[in-house]
């Protein structure tokens, strides 16, 4: 009876020591990404990656200047179309709409949220590269912000349900209609989370290279306009890490390293501050 | 034991959400004037709501069409060819499916196991500030870019691969066919393993809020009867919160299948069926973002777009057998 007992005892032990060290590789994966991409990248790192163009094999002092401009646009493109299409959505979903109809949008929306991202690509493609027949920054800002849509519309309703049923009833017994209420009320009451909500919508298409590699294309040099292709830091990491130069993979560990930081930096902020947001609406 | 586990029905109900919308304001009162504002906003907001079915629908449409010139010439013929051949504009696409699909069930097979594990350390034995800490560490790692997943799997995992893993798995278990053969560090364990450490988070995360959601009643019924910890974990919390947690793994699939860049970077890119995992392959997705931009031929371009197709309908039938399993749990714990 007593070795019975102990034999679960033990069984207790020993599983539970098993998922304490799936835990620990799971968690020692993401310290491993950080450590080794600060070691190989953090020596590559140097003003010029900022400020210069890429330099042609061979040369050493080329930068990645184009890319993040390239990054940035393409980033300002998405959240032009993404957050006033997943925003308002979401507004309509929280606040105007039944349950049917929600429901329906919200499962086409995480749907679409589980597209993959190449087929974003591909859709973005068939819609303005091949009409225009060229690649260009706009053809990639629109494949991005297709990807954002259903991350805003999701955040944006949350944060929207979270806001108390008594700020809406307070707004509607002094007086207001339903819209104002919303915009004047409910909105307000839940911006800084939304804001957060769609920071990190960004930040998670800010790192995506596939529905980029045949849209924005990529690009040596500057690129004027929304009507060319152009580089961004993922597309960049990416044909600088297959590429057979060792200068280049040092460069690319140093844009892995900026892209990484920048994903991660944006994450760690929007958590802190949506934490503290729901702890003060509970509390 | 067991027997608990059905009795789901009397434990109580959390606190559904406060379901916003049911304030009506009294419009009959309410100046005409008035009424059309709320009803513009109401329309405004509900078009924007619909754009995103009809751009759905559309993302459907525009693959559908761009694809047609390959249905046409090849039928459902270009599910089963073998040959991927541009220049002579034969295309073929089981390599790349079948690159997919072995990939994606080995990230399973050691994501799964090590993810559910990660999840009930987290759920069932650390305290809950521990818990909460390390569950965002590994949210966190779900928001590290593919690309640099991809980066690390190259200069890292793919020497491990060839050096290290290749050898020891060949030496143990030589015997079965999937570990023979040369080993090229390029191969679809690369990309599988690859594939595991990106699953990985949305495994543990999803599945951790599962098992956090089961009644704590449950738990305390199975102690009190005498179980240790782990059985109650194993025999009690893990079959109540079983549909959440299959639930998470059709997600992990879904984006498994789907996933680009890391594959792209670690497969091998060779379109060939082997049965060793040691050997280099394709998948679907590494075939599009490798071509696609230097596909010279309509055909090439809309078989790719085909692929795309393809891939997009695997997709979305796992993504929707995940909600639907996923959403059923959770109604069941609220309403139950």
């Amino acid at each position: 009876m007593i070795s019975y007992r102990s034999r679960r005892k033990a069984i207790n032990i020993i599983m539970f020591t098993l998922t304490g060290i799936c835990t620990f590789i799971a968690i020692a994966v993401l310290f491993f990404i950080l450590g080794y991409l600060v070691w190989q990248g953090g020596h590559a790192l140097s003003w010029n990656f900022f400020t210069k163009l890429p330099a042609p094999v061979g040369e050493t002092g080329g930068g990645f200047a184009n890319s993040i401009l390239g990054s940035a646009k393409l980033l300002l493109l998405a959240a032009l179309i993404g957050i006033p299409i997943g925003f308002l959505a979401g507004v309509y979903l929280a606040e105007f709409s039944g349950t049917k109809p929600a429901f329906v949008v919200r499962y086409t929306a995480d749907l679409l949220n589980g597209v993959p991202s190449i087929v974003m690509g591909i859709f973005a493609y068939a819609i303005i590269v091949l009409p225009m027949g060229h690649f260009s920054t706009l053809a990639g800002g629109i494949a991005l912000g297709v990807m954002m849509v259903p991350i805003a519309l999701r955040s944006t309703e949350e944060f929207l349900r979270s806001v108390p049923n008594s700020l809406r009833e307070g707004a509607l017994a002094l007086g207001a209609t339903k819209w104002k209420a919303v915009a004047t009320v409910v909105v307000p009451a839940a911006l800084p989370g939304i804001t957060t909500g769609l920071m990190l919508a960004l930040a998670r298409v800010a790192g995506e290279t596939a529905p980029l590699l045949f849209t924005a294309f990529g690009n040596q040099f500057w690129s004027p306009g929304w009507n060319q292709p152009t580089a961004s830091l993922p597309t960049t990491i990416y044909q600088y890490a297959i590429s057979p130069y060792e200068e280049w993979h040092q460069e690319a560990w140093a844009a892995g390293l900026v892209l990484l930081l920048l994903v991660l930096a944006t994450n760690i902020a929007g958590r802190f501050i949506l934490r503290r947001q729901i702890h003060t609406s509970r509390g | 034991m067991r027997a608990f586990n059905k009795n789901e029905t009397d434990t109580p109900a959390e606190t559904p959400a406060a379901v916003p919308g049911t304030v009506s304001p009294r419009t009959r009162t309410a100046k005409p004037s008035r009424r059309r504002g709320d009803q513009a906003a109401h329309l405004i907001t509900m078009l924007f709501a619909a754009s995103i079915i009809l751009l759905t629908a559309w993302l459907f449409f525009e693959l559908y069409a761009n694809a047609l010139p390959t249905r046409e010439k090849f039928g459902w013929h270009f599910l089963e060819g073998t040959t991927w051949d541009p220049v002579a504009l034969e295309f073929g696409a089981l390599p790349f499916i079948y690159g997919t699909l072995v990939t994606s069930a080995l990230a399973l097979l050691i994501g799964v196991p090590l993810g559910v594990g990660a999840a009930m350390f987290l759920a069932e034995l650390a305290p809950p500030r521990l818990s909460d800490g390390l569950a965002f560490i590994i949210e966190l790692l779900a928001a590290v870019p593919s690309v640099i997943y991809g980066l690390l799997a190259i200069f890292t995992l793919v020497p491990f691969v060839r050096d290290y893993l290749a050898p020891l798995l060949r030496t143990t278990l030589g015997f079965l066919p999937i570990f023979q053969g040369p080993a090229y560090g390029l191969s679809f364990l690369a990309g599988g393993i690859i594939l595991a450490i990106m699953v990985l988070p949305f495994i543990i995360s999803i599945s951790r809020e599962v098992l956090l959601s089961v009644p704590r009643e449950q738990r305390e019924a199975s102690l009190a009867l005498g179980a240790t910890r782990w059985e109650t974990a194993w025999q009690v919390v893990i079959p109540y919160a079983r549909t959440g947690i299959i639930g998470s793994i059709f997600l992990a699939l879904a984006r498994a299948l789907g996933e680009t860049m890391a594959v792209t970077m670690v497969i091998g890119n060779d379109p060939r069926i082997k049965a060793s995992l040691f050997a280099p392959g394709y998948s679907i997705a590494a075939v599009i973002a490798n071509e696609f931009s230097e596909a010279t031929s309509a055909m090439h371009t809309s078989a790719l777009i085909e692929l795309g197709f393809v891939l997009f309908c695997i997709t979305i039938l796992v993504n929707a057998v995940a909600r639907v399993l996923i959403s059923t749990m959770n109604s069941r714990n609220s309403a139950a």
